[in-house]
């Protein structure tokens, strides 16, 4: 079997082996040298246990076909709104509290008392609606530039489960604030569950944790919120982003393949 | 790769199990694999079976409604609805009560049997079509929602909007001069009994079947 010449990837000068310099055979020698070079040993450290350098240049030296645009960077921007998201619901639960009769008084204390309380609370609760509309954005690309196609498919599954489940943290998330709004969205919308077929009846009281809107129905959606599905976006986000580094990106649908002059000429000479 | 013990079992050779004893069908390279899959399977059973029924058990779990006084017999005429407020569920304050509307049966308007349990009438506020709070407007003699227009008229029968069945109602009994609440139902269209469903699920026809009644809130 012939042995394949893998073309190395495109590294910037600065990451490429050097040549050692004269006289600097033994590394660094004063501390003042040890010292500039601390952060580069402590880089290499790490790499000689781990390799990880390698996966760093794998999933961010790639090659991008001609064309690429701003357009391509929305799905990035879904996935920093998602951890802005995390960040702040991290902060806020450290002063909310599930619990129906105290959650309207705890989320008034993060607006009203909290230092920065209502920012915090404001980034999340807009942030939601910034990662909604990125999502979509980023998935009218995909569609228009039709980047779902063979072999990206399973990548456009997983990216509409991702959707599923940003529209999952949308709805528990909307209970949260416990005010008449949030509470009155809920029930309608455990009940627009229950309007499904057969498993319906079991499903919104599944949501609900029993027959009506009860003492444990805040935790439930709570829990649902900031442990079940965040933990699933994590994981499915990463596998996205793997297959997107595996399979690369899609040049625009505008970009036409370039034939050589040469093929060209023959092409028409036979 | 030919394996360097011989193959004795025909039975073991037709089956490509090199090295394996006579008249042995399971390896026990096999025998360890499957041996461990399925301690696996039974480990991760053992945690994720109890915290599945852990969520799905209230699903199950029979809900009970007490009997609760709203008001005395002479508090309720048969010609206009007063509103009352029950607990619907404990413990978690205003928001586990519920706005009740109550009357005295009224024989030139109900068409329902009478029995012990509707002598007065109490209808639930929640709006059929989605779970809106409901409200009673006594110069129309309608119940309006204010989420997508539902309205209903004085039986509680639906007169326009979304809503797909007639308002639940509550039973009712007196105990002395003592108006007491009890646990909710549902009704088609001709005011039958159901057990209770949620709103947005209609009892006419086959909605019985669609929409079975769930074990928390059966009634017996």
């Amino acid at each position: 079997m012939p042995k394949i010449k893998v073309p190395a990837p495109p590294v910037p000068d600065q990451l490429k082996p050097q040549p050692k310099r004269p006289g600097k055979e033994y590394g660094p020698q004063t501390p003042v040298e040890q010292g500039a070079e601390a952060g580069a040993s402590a880089v290499n450290w790490i790499d000689e246990r781990t390799s990880l350098s390698g996966a760093a240049r794998w999933m961010m030296f790639r090659k991008v076909p001609k064309g690429t645009n701003w357009f391509y960077t929305l799905g990035s921007a879904t996935m920093f709104a998602f951890l802005s998201q995390a960040v702040t619901g991290v902060f806020l639960a450290m002063y909310y509290t599930p619990s129906p009769t105290q959650a309207y008084d705890s989320v008034r204390h993060i607006n009203n008392d909290v230092f920065l309380g209502e920012f915090v609370h404001g980034m999340h609760k807009w942030g939601s609606s910034v990662m909604v509309v990125l999502i979509f954005l980023h998935m009218g690309r995909t569609f228009f530039f039709g980047a779902y196609k063979y072999p990206r498919e399973l990548n456009w599954v997983i990216g509409v489960v991702l959707l599923i489940l940003t529209m999952t943290m949308a709805f528990t998330g909307y209970l949260l604030p416990f005010d008449q709004r949030s509470y009155w969205a809920s029930i309608v919308g455990v009940n627009i569950n229950g309007t499904g077929p057969i498993i319906g009846p079991y499903l919104s009281d599944f949501l609900r944790g029993g027959p009506y809107f009860g003492a444990t129905t805040l935790s439930r959606f709570y829990a649902i919120h900031m442990l079940l599905v965040p933990g699933a976006i994590a994981a499915l986000m990463g596998f996205h982003l793997y297959l997107v580094a595996r399979l690369g990106t899609t040049a625009p649908p505008w970009m036409k393949p370039k034939t050589a002059e040469a093929l060209r000429e023959e092409t028409v000479s036979t | 790769m030919a394996d360097r013990r011989e193959t004795k079992s025909s039975y073991t050779a037709d089956r490509g199990m090199p090295g394996a004893f006579e008249g042995e069908t399971v390896t026990r390279r096999r025998f360890m694999t499957s041996t461990a899959h399925v301690a696996g399977g039974v480990a991760a059973a053992a945690f994720l079976l109890p915290a599945l029924g852990f969520a799905i058990g209230p699903v199950f779990e029979h809900f009970h409604q007490p009997w609760q006084v709203v008001g005395d017999v002479g508090d309720f005429g048969p010609d206009t609805y007063v509103p009352r407020t029950i607990n619907l569920v404990e413990g978690i304050g205003d928001s586990g009560k519920s706005t009740v509307y109550v009357r005295k049966y009224n024989p030139s308007v109900d068409t329902v049997k009478r029995d012990q349990y509707n002598n007065y009438i109490a209808i639930s506020t929640s709006c059929m079509h989605l779970g809106c709070p409901v409200h009673y407007v006594n110069a129309a003699q309608r119940f309006i929602c204010p989420c997508h227009g539902g309205v209903y008229d004085f039986l509680g029968k639906v007169q326009g909007g979304p809503p797909v069945r007639p308002l639940d109602r509550f039973y009712t009994r007196v105990v002395g001069t003592k108006v007491l609440i009890g646990a909710r139902y549902s009704v088609n269209s001709e005011l039958k009994r159901y057990s209770p469903r949620d709103p947005g699920e209609p009892l006419d026809g086959i909605g019985p079947i669609l929409y079975p009644s769930t074990p928390d809130l059966r009634l017996h």
